[in-house]
């Protein structure tokens, strides 16, 4: 009973404290003649986005909701290539890290001690500022790394076209089920095998299945997708997509940082592994990376998932230091040059707030579900 | 070349010999100047106290640990830092550990034939078929597709013992192998064992379980601090013990 009372009355407090807050802010807004209302969403933008490649953006056009969009994309945009790069890199230094060679391991150690003991921030302007800005050359003088060419305006990278949408997404919807067709082939001849203890080649059936069947629908709906490839032209590339410097450095920058503490994890996931396992690995015969493989990675994935979530959750909301390099993402053209314009404060750093809390949400439940599927299952 | 190991590489009896054998853990000297050499078929406990180097010296003979002296030949295969050696004689002898050592994220079927199917290059097919025969040896083919976190330790160790086996190996080698079963389950693996002994398996096993070593070993070997102090078939080693170590050994481990 006692505990009870205490308990509303703290839910009391909590409440009137979030009225309190809330009835501030709206007197606040409206002294200054700010009338919160999102009636401000279908008015047009007055200022400039450069780069937006997912909406058509046009100057005098583009209104303020379709301001958010742009941002919200251009973030999941440099968080998606952030993770992909930062998961790569991170697990090949923190693989290193762990091995004999003691080269390769204290290089990595050196690699992981600079980069995360670095306030990002300072990483971020010290990578635009003083290294692409400073000594990136011009489009005509570009390094090129294959199909891609890097110069002072930013990356230049092939592009997928796509030439008919709406064969693109029957083929999308094709290669989807190819996949449900191969989830339940697998699920046949596992039980086929337990009742008969016949087996099949079953993973490099579905492997040319979906390779064959997604190739021959590419085909037989009209090719709907080309790859564009960058062509230097007289002052600058044509054709392909362009990373403007800011995302590439941003990028970059989000990668190094990143793949720091994911190769730490990676390091302490791997010496999660008991001796015995490796000793095990060893007796039968597996050679050194046939144990890394089938032995160590598997064991260390269950401990180096967790704490790396949070890292892609950390890539995530540390995109928002793109103002120090003008990267438009959500928080610089909405959560600054937006609420600066309009003073629509509360409505805007919530929907900025929810998207965040989105992304972070969105981003652990799928995870999670691929981590409770690795886990060890017991009696 | 030693005359002595050119004698044991032409005596086809011998599947291992070793000899002069010394290996240092820092300034401990772990094993000192050990001879040995095992016949085919030959079936060999190895007792003595706990830090007597028994473990130490059946894992020197996969290079679970590296000696620093002396020699080891396995079925003609010198034991030395070259991989491949190292590789050929691993796939040629199997090992069963105390604390099983399974691949916990992988099943039972697939910890046997993970090193037949990578190693070995068997066919998945052959690899499953086989695994399910040694399966039933050691009776348990129903918890074929279980994973090893839901099986008691009993049969943990007895699907360590197929999974060794699947690799078809020559000579198997036992670390205490009933050191971290409950009472209840040690008989069940030692059954295991004893079939397997009965078939013929080139065998070394270091135990504290004496009735096994009695009902199945061809030679006992007691050591004590580095170094091999008596070995005799199980009769003599049993009742008449040569030196006084191993009486006072088998008075403290035998009357309780």
């Amino acid at each position: 009973m006692r505990s009870a009372i205490i308990q509303g009355v703290l839910l009391f407090i909590v409440c009137y404290a979030l009225l309190s807050i809330y009835q501030t802010t709206i007197f606040n807004l409206e002294e200054r003649g700010i009338k919160t209302s999102t009636s401000f969403f279908d008015s047009v933008a007055p200022f400039k986005v450069g780069f937006s490649p997912f909406l058509d953006y046009e100057l005098g056009k583009t209104t303020y909701i379709e301001i958010f969009y742009i941002g919200v994309l251009n973030t999941i945009l440099v968080a998606v290539l952030g993770i992909v790069a930062a998961t790569i890199l991170g697990f090949a230094i923190g693989i290193m890290r762990s091995s004999s060679n003691w080269l390769a391991s204290k290089f990595s150690l050196v690699y992981v001690e600079i980069f995360r003991n670095m306030p990002l921030l300072l990483q971020i302007m010290f990578w635009n500022f003083a290294i692409f800005l400073a000594f990136l050359p011009p489009p005509k003088q570009s390094l090129e790394f294959g199909v891609f060419y890097l110069n002072g305006r930013g990356l230049q990278t092939p592009l997928p076209i796509i030439e008919n949408s709406n064969n693109f997404n029957i083929w999308l919807v094709t290669i989807f089920f190819s996949f449900i067709g191969v989830y339940f082939f697998r699920r046949w001849a596992k039980k086929r095998f337990f009742e008969t203890g016949k087996t099949l080649p079953v993973f490099s059936l579905s492997l040319v299945f979906i390779i064959l069947f997604t190739t021959l629908m590419f085909y037989a709906l009209g090719g709907p997708l080309t790859i564009e490839l960058p062509v230097l032209g007289k002052f600058n590339f044509k054709g392909g997509a362009q990373l403007p410097l800011p995302l590439f450095s941003l990028w970059f920058s989000l990668t190094i940082y990143t793949s720091a503490f994911i190769a730490e994890n990676v390091r302490a996931g791997i010496a999660s592994v008991s001796k015995g396992q490796i000793e095990a690995a060893r007796s039968i015969g597996l050679s050194r990376s046939q144990m890394v493989r089938m032995v160590i990675i598997p064991q260390a994935l269950r401990v180096i998932i967790p704490p790396t979530i949070s890292q892609y959750l950390n890539l995530t909301k540390n995109s928002s230091l793109a103002m120090a390099v003008g990267y438009e993402e959500v928080v610089a053209v909405w959560a600054n040059i937006s609420l600066n314009q309009t003073g629509q404060a509360l409505i805007i750093i919530a929907m900025t707030i929810i998207f965040f809390e989105c992304c972070s949400l969105f981003t652990s439940f799928v995870l999670n579900i691929y981590n409770r599927r690795i886990q060890l299952s017991e009696r | 070349m030693t005359n002595n190991q050119a004698e044991t590489m032409n005596d086809d009896s011998t599947i291992i010999s070793i000899s002069k054998l010394n290996k240092w853990y820092g300034n401990f000297h772990a094993l000192k100047d050990i001879d040995l050499s095992v016949n085919k078929t030959e079936k060999i406990v190895i007792c003595g106290p706990s830090g007597s180097g028994k473990s130490t010296l059946i894992r020197c003979i996969n290079r679970l640990e590296v000696h620093q002296e002396g020699s080891i030949i396995v079925d003609g295969v010198e034991l030395n830092d070259d991989v491949k050696h190292i590789n050929e004689i691993r796939s040629e002898v199997g090992m069963v550990f105390q604390h099983f050592n399974l691949f916990p994220h992988l099943t039972v079927l697939e910890n046997c034939t993970l090193a037949p199917i990578w190693v070995r290059k068997k066919s998945r097919n052959e690899a499953n078929h086989m695994a399910m025969e040694l399966l039933e040896k050691v009776r348990i083919p129903d918890q074929a597709d279980k994973y090893p976190g839901q099986l008691s330790g009993g049969q943990q160790q007895r699907v360590a013992i197929a999974r060794a086996l699947c690799m078809q190996p020559r000579v198997m080698l036992f670390d205490e192998p009933t050191s971290a079963l409950d009472p209840e389950m040690i008989k069940e693996v030692l059954e295991t064992m004893i079939e397997l002994a009965e078939s013929g398996m080139t065998m070394i096993v270091v135990t504290h379980e004496m009735g096994f070593a009695n009902k199945v070993a061809d030679r006992i070997i007691f050591m004590d601090e580095g170094q091999i102090v008596e070995q005799n078939d199980p009769e003599t080693f049993f009742n008449n013990p040569e030196s006084d170590r191993t009486k006072l050994f088998l008075s403290q481990i035998l009357d309780h």
